[in-house]
């Protein structure tokens, strides 16, 4: 009685149409620890919150840079996180040998939705469980994109993935007219972390757990952990 | 082992018997490499001011035969582009689908590609070049001599050559084959270092073009008086000039040369 018999597989849809597999899979990313994103007109930042397994463990990395102009933050499965990172790696590489082009924001969110997209529809596979919030700076200005593993990829101002982001995003909707018009990378830094700050519940932002990502116009994709966050706590 | 340099390597007859040939003569390996056969000749170029100057005339020889006088060798990529191709035809007209492909794969997943993600000319090159090298390292190569010219978007004017061999340099002067040994002395007249690119307008590029294509069709034998001329201009883009002709050539002095020596008559 009232098992569900369409969410065996990727393969199977529901009476409704659904993919139950996949709306699980979207459930891992509210698992994983809140990230933030958010771009200007010169400028895109990612800013997470790490997590740590105990006291003695170390922060689990959650910014991993892909070229010398993009790079992503995760939540959800670190694994398939950096399975995706990997393959958005080798395509920028692989553009760059052989075209002398930076790979363009927009195509490197066509790529992964691609990938993404084939593991919804053959059997014996599983969606990726990992959400990503992609920055980077091209031909045509600076981009954020927000990665699902249901294959679905847009381009957006800002936003926010993980537990509790809603805060965040809710944040970034109702200022989304103030960092629009920043000019400086540091400002557009600060208003990330202020938007972090809406998604944290017990913890406090330290330079222990906060992470910072910033690409532009005249900044390469550049991480900042540990001491070098301190300025923006 | 045997060290005859005509036996080198096999297994000594003292030793171990008379050699079967048949071991190492089992089939002619495969051939990829011949020779180019249906051929175009010189690709001319140089930088000016604003912008880059192309040429190539429309004969496709066939050894000594000048068999196709209406090939076009210089191919436009967008707006912003042509590449200029001399050597084997047939290995021209796969460049031509590579650059066709190349164009499609760019419209591909990309809703800019008029303007900020259009294809440029270095990213044109890249490409031409990585093909040539690779194929020259299958040991199966196009067997051309390709320029490349055009416009950045930053408004930089590009011009870089690649060859059968996968080589590759830039000069503000450049051409292929023959070009390379009559047009470039006449073109580095006008411009013999960097500086002298912005001394140099338009017309004087065009003209000093034009006179070493006349110059070319007075000496390589492969050569033709039809032309193809391109400009590719900052602010006046692509103007692809065809069915160009030699002109103002001076024959006149030749009646008043007679014999070898000591003829008079």
């Amino acid at each position: 009685m009232f098992r569900n018999n369409y969410d065996g597989d990727t393969v199977t849809f529901s009476p409704t149409g659904r993919l139950f597999q996949v709306e699980y899979a979207l459930e891992a990313i509210k698992q994983g620890s809140v990230t933030v994103g958010l771009r200007s007109k010169d400028y895109a930042v990612l800013v997470a919150l790490k997590r740590n397994a105990d006291e003695l463990s170390s922060y689990q990395k959650k910014i991993i840079k892909c070229d010398e102009h993009m790079g992503l933050s995760l939540a959800g499965l670190a694994p398939d996180a950096r399975v995706l990172s990997n393959y958005l790696r080798q395509q920028c590489n692989y553009s760059q040998l052989v075209y002398n082009r930076k790979l363009s924001v927009e195509k490197a969110g066509h790529m992964l939705c691609d990938k993404a997209q084939k593991n919804t529809q053959s059997y014996g596979g599983r969606p990726y469980g990992v959400g990503l919030l992609i920055i980077g700076y091209d031909n045509s200005g600076p981009h954020l994109l927000e990665f699902q593993p249901s294959g679905n990829t847009l381009e957006v101002y800002g936003s926010a993935i993980g537990a509790r982001s809603q805060g965040a995003k809710t944040y970034l909707e109702r200022v989304l007219d103030d960092y629009l018009a920043i000019t400086d990378a540091t400002e557009l830094i600060k208003s990330g972390v202020e938007a972090l700050r809406q998604s944290l519940k017990d913890e406090t932002l330290n330079t222990d757990n906060l992470s910072i990502a910033v690409v532009g116009k005249d900044i390469p994709f550049t991480i900042y952990d540990g001491e070098s966050v301190s300025q923006y706590l | 082992m045997n060290h005859d340099p005509f036996s080198w390597g096999r297994p000594s007859e003292q030793t171990y018997g008379q050699y079967d040939h048949s071991i190492a003569q089992a089939s002619i390996p495969k051939m990829n490499t011949q020779d180019p056969i249906v051929t175009g000749t010189s690709v001319i170029s140089m930088k000016y001011n604003n912008g880059v100057v192309i040429a190539a005339d429309n004969l496709a020889a066939y050894g000594s035969l000048l068999r196709f006088n209406g090939v076009e060798r210089l191919i436009p990529v967008g707006e912003n582009t042509i590449v200029g191709v001399s050597g084997d035809v047939s290995d021209m007209q796969h460049i031509e689908y590579l650059l066709d492909e190349m164009k499609i794969e760019n419209n591909y997943d990309n809703s800019s590609p008029d303007d900020e993600e259009a294809l440029q000319p270095s990213y044109v090159f890249e490409y031409l070049a990585a093909v040539m090298y690779q194929r020259r390292s299958k040991m199966d190569p196009l067997w051309n001599a390709v320029i490349v010219a055009g416009i950045e978007k930053d408004g930089s004017p590009f011009l870089r050559y690649v060859n059968l061999l996968g080589v590759t340099y830039s000069s503000p002067t450049l051409a292929t084959g023959f070009g390379a040994h009559l047009a470039i002395p006449l073109l580095r007249r006008v411009i013999d270092k960097e500086t002298d690119i912005e001394k140099t307008d338009l017309a004087l590029a065009e003209q000093t073009i034009r006179e070493s294509m006349k110059v070319l069709f007075y000496r390589d034998a492969r050569s033709s008086k039809k032309y193809s001329l391109a400009i590719i201009d900052k602010d006046k883009g692509l103007m692809f000039k065809q069915n160009q002709e030699v002109e103002n050539m001076s024959w006149k002095f030749a009646k008043d040369i007679k014999g070898y020596g000591t003829q008079k008559i």
